[in-house]
Order: C-alpha cells, then sequence, then structure tokens
C-alpha cells in the first residue's frame, strides 16, 4: 500500500525519461499492444462495466424517477447517517492512524509487534462478526446491555452502534497506510529537526506530516470508501429502522427487495458519486501539490 | 504550510458535516412496529392510516416507524434490544421465542386480541411459468423427478416453514405419517436452492429464472403478478393448503418502558377495525371480518385449508418433532 502511495506522488521535476525513445529500453510492439489491450480491457470490464451499469439502471425509468428516489425522507435519512457514520469514524481513524503509525515506526517498547497484529484484526474477522461483537457487548442480553439500558443509553440498533461497527472495521486503513512509509523513510529528519531547536510538536507538524501526508490522504480515502459502504457488520447492529437506522447499503437492499429496482440503483449511484467525489478531491489536491512543487523548484533554479 | 492548511480546512469541514447531521429529529410520540420481511407494503399503508384515525380520536400525533426482515431474524433482534413497541410476525414461534426470552410479551398474548392474535391469514399457493407448461395442479405434483421446486429455508423464514407443513399435512391426510416423511423428502429433493426467505426465493424464481414452480404465501404470489408482469405468471391453488396466520403483539417491556402501551395497543386494534381489514384485503391477505371478505371475494378464491394449532398438534409439538435440531426437516435433507 505504501507503493501505492508512492505511485500517486506528483511527477519529479525535473521531467519524464521516455523509455519508449531509446532502443535499449523499448519493447516490441506486440508485447505493448497486448499489454495494454489486456490491462484496458480488464479495466473496462471488472471497473467500467459495472459503473456505467449503476448509472444506466438508475436513469432507466427517466430523471423524474431517479430525483424522486433520491429526495424520499428514508433516502435522505440514509444519506445523512451514512455521512454521518463517515464524518465520525474517519476523524477518529485520523488521530488513531497517526499515533499508532508514530509510535510503531519511532519508538522501540514492549508489545509492539502485538499492537501490529491487533491492528489488522478487523481486516481478518468477517464484518459479520465486526456486528456481532457489538450485538454481545451491547446488546439487551449482552455485558454491558442491561447497564445501558438502565440508564436510557442506546447503543445497539441505534446510530452509536452504527457508528461502532463502522470505527470497528475501518480501524486499519491509516495506520497500516503510514507505518510502512514512516518506517522506511526512518527518523534522521526528526533527529535532525531537534538538533535544530524544534520541540517535538514542531518535528510532527513540520517534518514527519509533510513527509507522510500522501500516505496519509490515501489512507482516509479508502477509509472514507469503506465508511460508507460497509454493509455487514451495519447491518447486524442497525435494527433495519426506516428513516432512522438504515445506511446508504442498507436502503439499496431494502429497496431491491421491494422490487423498485430503479430507486435501488439511484441510491447506489449516489454511493457511486460520493465515491468519485472523494477521488475527484484527491485528483484536485495532488494537482495543486504540483503546482506548488513546480512554483518552489522555479524559485530556486 | 499547504499542507496543514489543507488538514485545518478539511477538519474544519468535517466539524460542520457532524453538526449539520447531529440536529435531532423533532420530539413526538413514535411507535416501531418490527416486522417479517414482505409485510413492508401493507405497513406502508397501514401506519398513515392509523395515524390519522389516532389523530382524530386522540388529537395526538404519531409516527410509525417500520423495520423489516426475516422474521426470526427479527424477533432475535428484539430479544437483543431492538426497542420494538410491536412485533406483527408470520408465524407464532417469533413471538412466542420473546416470551421465553426475557419476558417481552405477555404469555398469553394470544388472548389478548381477537382471533388467536392474528388479523389476517394467508395460504401457500403455487406460482408456476405462464400457461402451466409442467402442469403443475397439485401438491402430489411437486415430487416429478426433474422438476425444480423454489422454496425458501424452512429453517430461517415462515414462509418455507410453512410450505414445508403444508406438503407435510397433505400427505399425512392423504396416507399417514411415514409416507408424509418420505414425501417431504421428495419434494425438497426437487428444490435447487434454499433462499434465506420469502423474498430471495421471488427473486430466484422471477429474476435468475430458476425453477419450474415457486411456493409462497398467497399475497406473495399476487403481488410478484403485478410488479413483474401478469402475462408472465399463473397462480395454481392446489387441493388443500395450510392457514398461515400472522399473529401480533405489544412488546410490552418495552411499551411500558417508553410509555407508549396505549398507543401499541391501539395500533394493533386497529388491525382488526373494518378499515385495517379493508386495507389488509387490499393487499392480498385474507381477512378476519367476514363482511370485508365478502365483499373482497373475488380475490381469495375457495381454498380448504387445515391449521398447525388444529390438525398438526400446535406449533411446539411442530417445533419439536420437525425443526429442532436433528427433527424430521434436518433428516430429510441430509438424505437427500
Amino acid at each position: 500500500m505504501a507503493a501505492a502511495a508512492a505511485l500517486h506522488a506528483p511527477a519529479s521535476p525535473l521531467g519524464h525519461f521516455d523509455y519508449q525513445a531509446s532502443p535499449a529500453t523499448r519493447e516490441a510492439d506486440w508485447i505493448r499492444r497486448t499489454l495494454l489491450v489486456v490491462s484496458l480491457g480488464f479495466f473496462a470490464f471488472f471497473l467500467l462495466l459495472p459503473l456505467v451499469a449503476v448509472f444506466v439502471e438508475a436513469l432507466r425509468k427517466g430523471w423524474g424517477t431517479y430525483l424522486t428516489a433520491l429526495t424520499d425522507p428514508d433516502a435522505v435519512a440514509a444519506i445523512r447517517l451514512t455521512l454521518l457514520a463517515a464524518a465520525i469514524s474517519v476523524p477518529l481513524n485520523l488521530v488513531f492512524g497517526i499515533s499508532a503509525a508514530w509510535a510503531i515506526a519511532k519508538f522501540e517498547f514492549r508489545g509492539k509487534q502485538f499492537l501490529i497484529t491487533l491492528i489488522d484484526l478487523p481486516f481478518s474477522v468477517s464484518p459479520v462478526i465486526a456486528g456481532l461483537v457489538w450485538v454481545l457487548i451491547f446488546g439487551a442480553q449482552g455485558w454491558i446491555g442491561p447497564w445501558a439500558a438502565e440508564h436510557d443509553l442506546k447503543i445497539v440498533f441505534a446510530v452509536p452502534g452504527i457508528v461502532l461497527a463502522t470505527v470497528f472495521v475501518t480501524f486499519p486503513f491509516v495506520a497500516r497506510e503510514l507505518i510502512p512509509l514512516m518506517e522506511a523513510q526512518g527518523r534522521e529528519e526528526e533527529e535532525a529537526a531537534i538538533v535544530l531547536g524544534a520541540t517535538g510538536w514542531q518535528a510532527f507538524w513540520r517534518v514527519t506530516l509533510p513527509n507522510v501526508k500522501w500516505g496519509l490522504l490515501y489512507g482516509v480515502i479508502l477509509c472514507n470508501a469503506r465508511a460508507m459502504g460497509e454493509f455487514g457488520a451495519v447491518s447486524v447492529v442497525s435494527g433495519h429502522i426506516r428513516g432512522l437506522t438504515n445506511t446508504l447499503p442498507l436502503h439499496v437492499e431494502i429497496l431491491y427487495n421491494e422490487y423498485n429496482f430503479a430507486a435501488a440503483f439511484a441510491v447506489a449511484s449516489v454511493l457511486a458519486l460520493l465515491a468519485l467525489v472523494t477521488l475527484a478531491i484527491k485528483t484536485f489536491i495532488e494537482y495543486q501539490h504540483a503546482r506548488a512543487m513546480a512554483a518552489t523548484s522555479e524559485e530556486i533554479q | 504550510m499547504a499542507s496543514r492548511r489543507t488538514l485545518q480546512s478539511l477538519v474544519r469541514s468535517l466539524v460542520i458535516a457532524v453538526s449539520l447531521c447531529g440536529i435531532a429529529h423533532a420530539a413526538e410520540s413514535t411507535l416501531l412496529n418490527v416486522s417479517y420481511d414482505v409485510s413492508r407494503e401493507l405497513y406502508k399503508d397501514i401506519n398513515p392510516a392509523f395515524v390519522a384515525y389516532w389523530k382524530a380520536r386522540t388529537g395526538e400525533s404519531l409516527s410509525i416507524n417500520q423495520s423489516h426482515g426475516g422474521s426470526s431474524k427479527q424477533a432475535a433482534s428484539v430479544a437483543e434490544g431492538l426497542a420494538a413497541d410491536v412485533i406483527t410476525m408470520n408465524q407464532s414461534p417469533d413471538i412466542d421465542i420473546l416470551v421465553e426470552r426475557g419476558g417481552f410479551v405477555a404469555a398469553d398474548w394470544r388472548r389478548r386480541l381477537p382471533h388467536d392474535a392474528a388479523p389476517y391469514t394467508t395460504t401457500s399457493v403455487f406460482l408456476v411459468r405462464k400457461g402451466n407448461p409442467k402442469q403443475i395442479r397439485d401438491w402430489a405434483d411437486l415430487v416429478r423427478p426433474g422438476l425444480a421446486v423454489i422454496v425458501p429455508n424452512p429453517k430461517t423464514s415462515g414462509n418455507g416453514r410453512y410450505t414445508y407443513l403444508a406438503a407435510w399435512g397433505y400427505a399425512l391426510q392423504k396416507s399417514g405419517a411415514d409416507a408424509a416423511k418420505d414425501f417431504v423428502a421428495r419434494v425438497f429433493a426437487n428444490v435447487p436452492v434454499l433462499d434465506g426467505g420469502g423474498r430471495g426465493a421471488t427473486t430466484t424464481f422471477t429474476q435468475r429464472g430458476i425453477g419450474d414452480v415457486l411456493v409462497t404465501f398467497e399475497n406473495e404470489a399476487v403481488l410478484i403478478g403485478k410488479e413483474v408482469g401478469e402475462d408472465k405468471f399463473d397462480i395454481v391453488y392446489p387441493s388443500v393448503s395450510i392457514d398461515a396466520p400472522a399473529p401480533v403483539a405489544v412488546v410490552e417491556k418495552v411499551a411500558d418502558k417508553r410509555g407508549t402501551r396505549k398507543q401499541a395497543q391501539a395500533y394493533l386494534e386497529f388491525l382488526f377495525s373494518t378499515e385495517g381489514q379493508e386495507i389488509i384485503a387490499k393487499h392480498y391477505f385474507r381477512p378476519r371480518d367476514p363482511a370485508v371478505l365478502k365483499k373482497y371475494a373475488s380475490r381469495f378464491p375457495a381454498i380448504k385449508t387445515f391449521s398447525v394449532e388444529g390438525q398438526l398438534g400446535g406449533w411446539k409439538a411442530v417445533q419439536q418433532a420437525h425443526f429442532a435440531d436433528g427433527g424430521i426437516y434436518d433428516q430429510i435433507i441430509t438424505r437427500k
């Protein structure tokens, strides 16, 4: 994943080296074509086709049906709940991910391996289990459930349960993205900053954070995508109350089960659009960053 | 520095998003009706009618929330704390379990409303492809070799359970218990996929085009014709089928705590009123009210039925003999 982050880094200001220009590194024509056809075909079939299908199905019955499906109060509530769950779990992940990665990459302590393994736990358990654990803890027959019920705290089958489940399944994204990156960068730059008189906080803001921001951004985007799209864990703790505890993916399932195919795809297209918007934001930030880099390198020259 | 600004603005917009989403709903009395899978359309119509009725009678504004899913799963959620004021199920074991697990429902819930607390009943019928190309007329036809029968899983859905019991009851009447076991085994040997719930089975039959016959509730069979195309399917009424009443109950433990018992009880009683029964009949569930049933008689062809409580020895016995682990259902499934 660190490699993926590196791939997204902007091109070096020194310019491109064109491998096809030199006979030493040029590939035969047929190899180039085959590679292109195979990879683009794969891309078209597995990514583009489903995406197009979602929008085609959504608009099959026209814009009127599409807009009605999206302005339905239950759909609006689902959109709001999905954004809320993402808006809570992504910042939590951000804080946790940075601190865990910082601790793991820059310090030595006992139980470090254990912590690394633990972070991966949500990746390795099934989402259904991730939902069930919260029911077991906070359900009426669970450990803390009876106490919570006495104090009128509603956790499972209410919004807090959905947030808990979302936080659980998205836990590893930011940390997993940052740990290899920070480990690869080592701690020389921070040490230099401290020697030059920076406080720990300054070293973090001015050295560590700028160094890892692309990895961080990538982690946040993945985390956000999963937070909005999570189905299994959320389905277990949701209780499926319309207009109250249905997130977008759950609402899509309900509509589909009601033979309301156009509306189901309309709501699905909102999920797809949310994903596309996050990608667009990422591209925009990268573009801004590349411009800023180019500007500084010109100044230096 | 640019990144620092980006981060700050990111945090700021997140904070705004959270506060926007946190705006609470206006306080008014609410009821939560936790129900089974295919009653969605019915309660979508019942709820506004009851809200208007309640407003006219008491002046109080109510809002009613709905939750739907496989009926046993829904009952389990209520036992785990899903705050249902009323539950409206399609088989009584899913209400009995709430009596057993934590006393959510009063033990005598059947006697608190008319007709054993079931405002309507339905029955298991066959849906076949247009023109009935395989000539399926009765339960006996389902065991023909090579036929594909679509049924939801009797372990997880009331719909599937009634189908199983209907086939069992048919064979029991014809030729006795030993033959009945062999008969249901042969029916289920013809089932290529067991879906988890009624709607899943419908999708398998109609959307994926699998199977020659779908055995499902009458109301679901009619709805399929209307939603998917009346020119594609025919409904076949077998010579005899099962009476499938849909029981309802107030979840007293929750309603008492929330102070909604009065409303919850009135909501369920409304289902038995003429207005409620009319809505029920419009959704192709068989109403209890004889006058309403007569008015919509054209929708409900006469069919001979037998009931679990009457002919099969009651739910408790049926549950134990057929659906407990290692019961008759498990035996016939593993034998196949």
